[in-house]
């Protein structure tokens, strides 16, 4: 809006705001200042700062929830996702971008369907069978459980992306004779990749914070993530509220500093396809 | 050729989820252990789940918890998102800060919220106890568990609404809001008779997705309670969960999933409805 507001709605429309950002940020601020002290220091006042920061929190963290384990499954099991994700996806959504055939419209609504099951619906059959074929505690077939569930709105965002690519470059390469693989391939990937990229960071976000099927179908030590490690380690030393603070920003930072430096992409992603007009 | 493309998505998802749902329609009419052969029991298990006091309380906290998520985070992400569109500087900053709750693991936000507010040794609730009130956890509480957990789902969720919401009002054109306010429409007015009719489909949109989240609600009831105490914060997902895992009672489980379904699948229809008319053209 373009008008000039009065001073004081200014100033009342900011503080307003500045209350709803202070509630977003008050929990995490607590974290962050937590996480550097002993627990008498933070029951005697989780407000006050470290007297001395207690950087060795980190390292119990570290050690009590087994991160570098877990990291490592963790990454594993995002690198995976999402490139199962990505080769699939783009390859539906450019068909459903561009190929018109009566029947991807049932696809469509049927994909549409699936994000809208509860995973209780899949989940028990699912977990048995697993266990039947000794999948249980395999990151690799977690990662298509995860493709399942995260490939719809992949392919809603990527087709959104292959719409924008002109026509006539499909029809030019056509003409010199390009198969539809090279047209798919050699075309369309290099013109969407801000799309893939936006993907790529919404199902690594998506996998790493993920807890009911990670806790599920993960749970052998070797093969935890952390999140379900650090789960488990906030189960048994419940007291400790430094130690689990800074165990907290461990698996909290990768994922805001990649936040902050690429938000654009984030919001674009996960409320992509939610604005309706 | 094309339809070669479309095979690896469908493979997996028809293996994934659609074989799997359908084993659990069958499996609902089965009493299963999950390692036994399952014996076919008809409609027992419904039989069982109209007479069980808990999943009556589940379903009754379901619908509590819609009508929460249907209040709050869509009044609250329509004032932020609309007070957003009025101010010129800080916007995307402060749409960031409401953002970020959303990024972190739903393990790490209870744990958080657990630890540092409601805690009554070491949290911001001991220091207001310091301070002469009586507040006690409100996780430990059977009245109040199930808003206890709801604050917390809220605080991470509401800023996804205002953010949304803020990226619909933008749409909205230039003209047909100044010329509201050139005719002296106050915020009310502003907001009763243009943005909001202007943005109606995403507030449709966001509710039935409401509806259907509220429905699925899972993570963080069974981090922080694990529908306890006493059953108090119990939902139709953590029961299902517990019956075919800690009860190995899955025919009972894959029973309560398909009533949790068949909510899910109402607001679904109308979800798939909203999402092909500009869909496939």
């Amino acid at each position: 809006m373009n008008l000039v507001e009065s001073r004081t709605t200014t100033t009342i429309i900011y503080v307003i705001l500045g209350v709803a950002a202070f509630t977003a940020l008050f929990p995490i601020a607590l974290m962050v200042l937590n996480s550097l002290k002993t627990t008498p220091e933070i029951a005697a006042s989780p407000l006050a700062l470290p007297l001395v920061p207690h950087w060795d929190n980190y390292a119990h963290a570290w050690q009590g929830a087994k991160f570098s384990q877990t990291f490592i499954n963790s990454a594993v099991l995002m690198l995976t996702t999402i490139f199962l994700v990505l080769s699939t996806g783009s390859l539906t959504a450019y068909v459903l971008a561009r190929k018109k055939i009566k029947t991807w419209k049932l696809v469509t609504a049927y994909l549409l369907a699936t994000t809208t099951a509860p995973i209780q619906l899949f989940l028990f059959p699912l977990y048995f069978g697993f266990a039947k074929l000794g999948l249980i505690n395999n990151v690799f077939a977690v990662s298509v459980v995860y493709c399942a569930l995260f490939s719809p709105f992949s392919i809603m965002l990527l087709r959104t992306y292959f719409l924008a690519v002109p026509k006539e470059l499909e029809e030019a390469a056509l003409v010199d004779g390009a198969t539809p693989w090279q047209v798919f391939s050699k075309v369309y990937l290099p013109m969407v990749w801000p799309g893939l990229l936006t993907v790529a960071l919404i199902v690594g976000l998506y996998t790493w914070n993920e807890f009911l099927i990670a806790t599920t179908f993960l749970q052998a030590s070797e093969s935890r993530t952390a999140v379900v490690s650090y789960f488990l380690l906030s189960g048994q030393y419940s007291t400790d509220w430094g130690d689990l603070m800074a165990g907290a920003m461990l698996v909290t930072a990768p994922i805001v500093i990649l936040f902050i430096f690429l938000q654009r992409h984030f919001i674009e992603g996960m409320t992509g396809g939610s604005v309706k007009g | 050729m094309h339809r070669l493309f479309v095979i690896p998505t469908l493979l997996i998802n028809v293996s994934i989820i659609l074989i799997p749902a359908l084993l659990t329609v069958v499996l609902a009419f089965y009493r299963w252990d999950g390692i036994s052969d399952p014996t076919f029991i008809g409609f027992a298990n419904f039989e069982k789940l109209w007479g069980d006091r808990i999943f009556w309380k589940a379903l009754k906290n379901n619908f509590i918890w819609t009508a929460m998520f249907l209040i709050f985070p869509i009044a609250t992400g329509l004032l932020a998102a609309s007070l957003l569109l009025i101010i010129r500087r800080g916007r995307t900053l402060l749409q960031v800060i409401y953002f970020l709750p959303m990024i972190i693991a739903t393990v790490i936000t209870a744990r958080i919220w657990q630890g540092m507010i409601y805690n009554p040794q070491n949290g911001i609730l001991a220091m207001l106890n310091q301070y002469g009130f009586e507040l006690r956890d409100p996780l430990s509480q059977t009245s109040t568990a199930l808003f206890g957990v709801a604050v917390v789902d809220l605080w991470h969720w509401w800023g996804f609404m205002a953010v949304i919401f803020f990226a619909a009002m933008r749409q909205v054109s230039q003209e047909q809001i100044e010329s509201a306010r050139i005719e002296g429409a106050n915020y009310f007015q502003l907001m009763r008779w243009v943005l909001i009719p202007a943005i109606k489909p995403t507030i449709a949109l966001m509710m039935i997705m409401t509806v259907i989240w509220s429905f699925l609600v899972f993570d963080f009831i069974y981090i922080m309670t694990q529908g306890g105490p006493a059953f108090s914060s119990e939902v139709l997902s953590t029961m299902a969960y517990r019956k075919a895992f800690y009860e190995l009672d899955v025919g009972y489980a894959a029973t309560s999933a398909l009533v949790i379904s068949l909510f899910g699948l109402t607001a679904a229809f109308f979800y798939i409805r909203i999402q092909n008319k500009e869909g496939v053209e």
